[in-house]
């Protein structure tokens, strides 16, 4: 009983959805309070019924329900219960219920929290998250049913959770991702409220900064650990390697830095109104074509399991109607719209300016490279291309570094007009920056990289200058500012640990026999013993190695039996600006071992910078502006 | 001469072009774009290796037990409409008893899998499970139902995209394997 319910929940969720769409777009078109109420209504609903099917499959799964198709292919009587529940969107059907439950709840919060804003837009806003959610929903119950019933044949035990999934990083991962991508729905439909009304001014930028900030920091959060994940499940100690689901993430987490900029901009000097809305309906159609790359079967990755061709149809559907209708929406309306623009001169609209061509250069060249190959084959008839590191590394990193150096200037700058001796002291910071990064690689390894040389001035000039000018401005420091001084200094600090990371690690291959060592930048690595232990649902050989004397880890190889899987399980050891990184390959005839021994010097500071970054977008918009409505917005707007 | 609003309207529409373009860049890829291997480059050319588990005991297996002898190899799966009108084919073929025929079962689910061999009979030696799609891509599978020829030594001497008929059974297959001989 309980998977039927789960799937009418699901159905009932759907009605909700389109009850949402139409009573928010006929109330935002005919300013009614009582349709708009009923829509706040029905969003409430949708997210009560989408979250209790959500706690339905997890039942599922608990209880080992395998005459669940969904449940016997993600699950395992063995599986320990905290896995069994991450399985629950550890497969195409139940991450889009998770997804649409994301949704569900990005409008319940919207719903609730926006009662401060004209009621037109209100309802359109609803009306389009509405108009969302009833398409991916359309798609769960049809095409896509995780509670689908596996009669007669029902098996005795379920084919396991992919034994890649089984991590801790990976039960979080996807949820963080999913928040992040829906999260910009709110954003496509401020956009298309905004150009449904006309209202595209400060005060709409003011009210959708929130939201995309918290769907930025959100996204940052899950591409953070995504890349965490692939640096110690994947066993080689790689952290990013440009691929395209990879690509999928990255592009509306840049849009998305863009847009939170441009609407900077728009919200403070009422500049690039087209641009922003622009920017905020592609921003969720690149999350859209995210979930399309990942989740349709058209990639062969480590994140694309097992999905049949057909569904990937129904998303590129629901991908064109869609962006396809915000993008029409913006041909039709935005011509109308005026920005005004009063003064050109060294400013911080100039600056925001130069971020967003950055971000779209950057934008245009990794979705470039991401869909390259595919077009590639059909051109010439099924020639192989691969877009390797080299492209991306080539465009990234100089846009990168073009970017840090005007970021340095942002604390700075003023809206208007900067006057030049302000920027006075930046040469010298940055020449003190250029200093230090020059001196830094004769202590840390004697040797010299260029690339890493500007990285790591670059870092260094915009941690100098923000941190001057959050002492400076000391005393009269406002949320908005601190959290864009903090998210600067996160990037400086990722930044770094790229520039750092990339070049300063030493990795070297072996074949040790028991009690032989290797030496790695003056430390060494003995093998103790192989012993091969087994755990619940896996067999493993654990290897004993001691460090320097005093250090010891134990990387594994483990087998899953039930999915016929090998992995890789290195030991990291994390010790004073480096991480330590064995694995353990495979046995030799001669009774040796491949292993491999790497050291990564500020490697974790790539994900630490991250995570400043994100938790500074939503210090950004707690900031008191965004909670209250302004006099002046009282006076221009009143609610009906 | 256009006007200035048509202008900046038009301005304002190539952003429809840009979604467009991608959308249509993913729809070739998906229609199997990226995962083609020319038939004509394939020939000729060694089995893939893989290592994958067979469909009933679940043992696993590899390349090299396609060795030894020719086989015809199916690739199909339950969700495949056009599989199920070439399994009556695939069923004659193995009743011939001329060749050894081997399946591979293609992102499918392994229960729907065995199902459909119950209701429609398993004229398979043994069926060999690619629930990814990886070894698909390594054959460059557009979809399911395609079929392969392989020679004793591992070599693939032809493939068939589509659902094998008698015509080509007999007028293309057929005559290749008295070759082999």
């Amino acid at each position: 009983m309980i998977p039927e319910l789960g799937h009418l929940l699901a159905i009932f969720g759907w009605t909700a959805a389109l009850g949402v769409l139409v009573s928010g777009f006929w109330g935002g078109y005919r300013h009614s309070e009582a349709w708009v109420a009923l829509s706040i209504r029905l969003a409430k609903l949708q997210f009560v019924v989408l979250a209790s099917s959500f706690v339905l499959l997890i039942v599922s799964f608990l209880h080992d329900d395998f005459s669940v198709l969904y449940v016997a292919n993600n699950s395992n009587q063995l599986l320990p219960w905290y896995y069994k529940i991450s399985a629950v969107w550890g497969a195409h059907e139940g991450s889009f219920l998770l997804w649409t439950l994301v949704a569900a709840t990005w409008t319940h919060l919207v719903a609730n929290r926006a009662q401060h804003i004209p009621l037109d837009i209100h309802g359109y806003v609803l009306g389009s998250l509405g108009f969302i959610n009833f398409l991916f929903l359309a798609f769960l119950i049809t095409a896509s049913n995780p509670f689908e019933r596996l009669v007669p044949n029902t098996p005795i035990n379920g084919v396991d959770l992919n034994p890649l999934l089984q991590d801790f990083a990976l039960i979080i991962h996807p949820p963080m991702l999913y928040i992040g991508y829906v999260g910009f729905a709110v954003a496509f439909s401020f956009g298309v409220a905004g150009l449904l009304t006309g209202k595209l001014d400060s005060a709409w930028a003011r009210w959708l900064r929130p939201w995309v900030n918290y769907a930025w920091a959100f996204l940052t959060v899950g591409i953070a650990l995504g890349s965490w994940w692939a640096y110690y499940e994947l066993g080689w100690g790689g952290w990013w390697f440009w691929d395209p689901v990879e690509n999928a993430s990255l592009l509306p987490w840049l849009a998305g830095a863009a847009l939170i900029h441009s609407l900077a901009a728009t919200e403070k000097r009422g500049a690039y109104k087209n641009w922003t809305v622009l920017l905020a309906i592609l921003t969720f159609s690149l999350s859209l074509v995210g979930a399309f790359l990942v989740r349709s079967g058209i990639l062969t990755s480590v994140h694309a399991f097992a999905v049949d061709a057909q569904r990937g149809l129904v998303l590129l559907g629901i991908l064109t109607v869609v962006s396809g209708a915000g993008l029409i929406l913006f041909a039709l309306r935005a011509s109308t719209l005026r920005s005004r623009l009063e003064y050109w001169g060294i400013s911080r609209e100039l600056l925001l300016l130069i971020n967003n061509v950055l971000l779209t250069i950057t934008v245009a060249t990794v979705l470039l490279g991401t869909l390259y190959p595919i077009g590639y084959e059909w051109f010439t008839d099924g020639e192989k291309i691969s877009i390797g590191s080299q492209y991306f590394n080539a465009f990234f990193i100089p846009i990168m570094l073009v970017l840090s150096f005007f970021l340095a200037l942002a604390p700075i700058s003023q809206w208007k007009t900067t006057p030049l001796k302000k920027f006075q002291k930046c040469f010298v910071f940055l020449g003190f920056a250029a200093l230090v990064a020059l001196i830094l690689p004769w202590v840390l390894a004697n040797t010299f990289y260029v690339g890493a040389t500007i990285g790591i001035a670059l870092g260094l000039f915009v941690l100098i200058t923000h941190v001057n000018s959050l002492l400076k401005r000391r005393k009269s420091l406002h949320l908005g500012f601190v959290g864009m001084c903090i998210a600067h200094l996160g990037f400086a600090i990722a930044l770094i640990g790229v520039a750092v990371t990339s070049v300063y690690s030493y990795s070297v291959d072996g074949r040790l026999a028991i009690g032989d060592s290797l030496d790695v930048s003056g430390r060494s690595y003995e093998l103790q013993s192989v012993q091969t232990i087994e755990a619940r649902n896996y067999l493993a050989e654990r290897a004993e190695f001691v460090v320097g004397n005093r250090i010891t880890v134990y990387p594994e190889r483990r087998f899953y039996p039930i999915r016929a899987m090998q992995t890789t399980e290195a030991a990291i050891r994390p010790v004073l600006f480096r991480d330590l990184y064995v694995t353990l390959g495979k046995p030799m005839d001669n009774g040796t071992w491949g292993v491999r021994i790497q050291e990564k010097l500020l490697i974790r500071w790539v994900w630490f910078g991250a995570l400043i970054m994100a938790i500074a977008a939503v210090l950004a918009c707690s900031d008191k502006r965004y909670r209250r409505l302004s006099k002046r917005d009282l006076s221009q707007y009143s609610r009906t | 001469m256009i006007s200035n609003t048509l202008r900046l309207r038009l301005l304002f529409a190539l952003p429809i072009v840009g979604i467009g373009v991608v959308i249509f860049i993913l729809a070739i890829g998906l229609r199997g774009g990226n995962h083609t291997v020319h038939p004509s480059t394939l020939i000729a050319k060694p089995f893939p290796s893989f290592e994958a588990p067979k469909l009933i005991d679940n043992e696993l297996t590899n390349h090299e037990e396609l060795l030894g002898e020719a086989r015809l190899i199916n690739v199909w799966a339950s969700w495949c409409v056009a599989c199920r009108s070439e399994h009556a084919v695939i069923q004659d073929i193995a009743a011939f008893n001329l060749i050894s025929v081997v399946g591979i079962n293609y992102k499918d689910q392994r229960v729907d899998a065995l199902d459909w061999l119950t209701e429609l009979g398993n004229p398979y030696d043994y069926t060999i499970v690619d629930l990814d799609g990886t070894l698909g891509v390594d054959l460059g599978v557009y979809g399911a139902p395609e079929t392969f020829l392989v020679d004793s030594k591992g070599y693939i001497r032809y493939k068939h995209i589509g659902a094998l008929t008698d015509k080509v059974w007999e007028g293309e297959i057929l005559p290749l394997i008295e070759d082999l001989d």
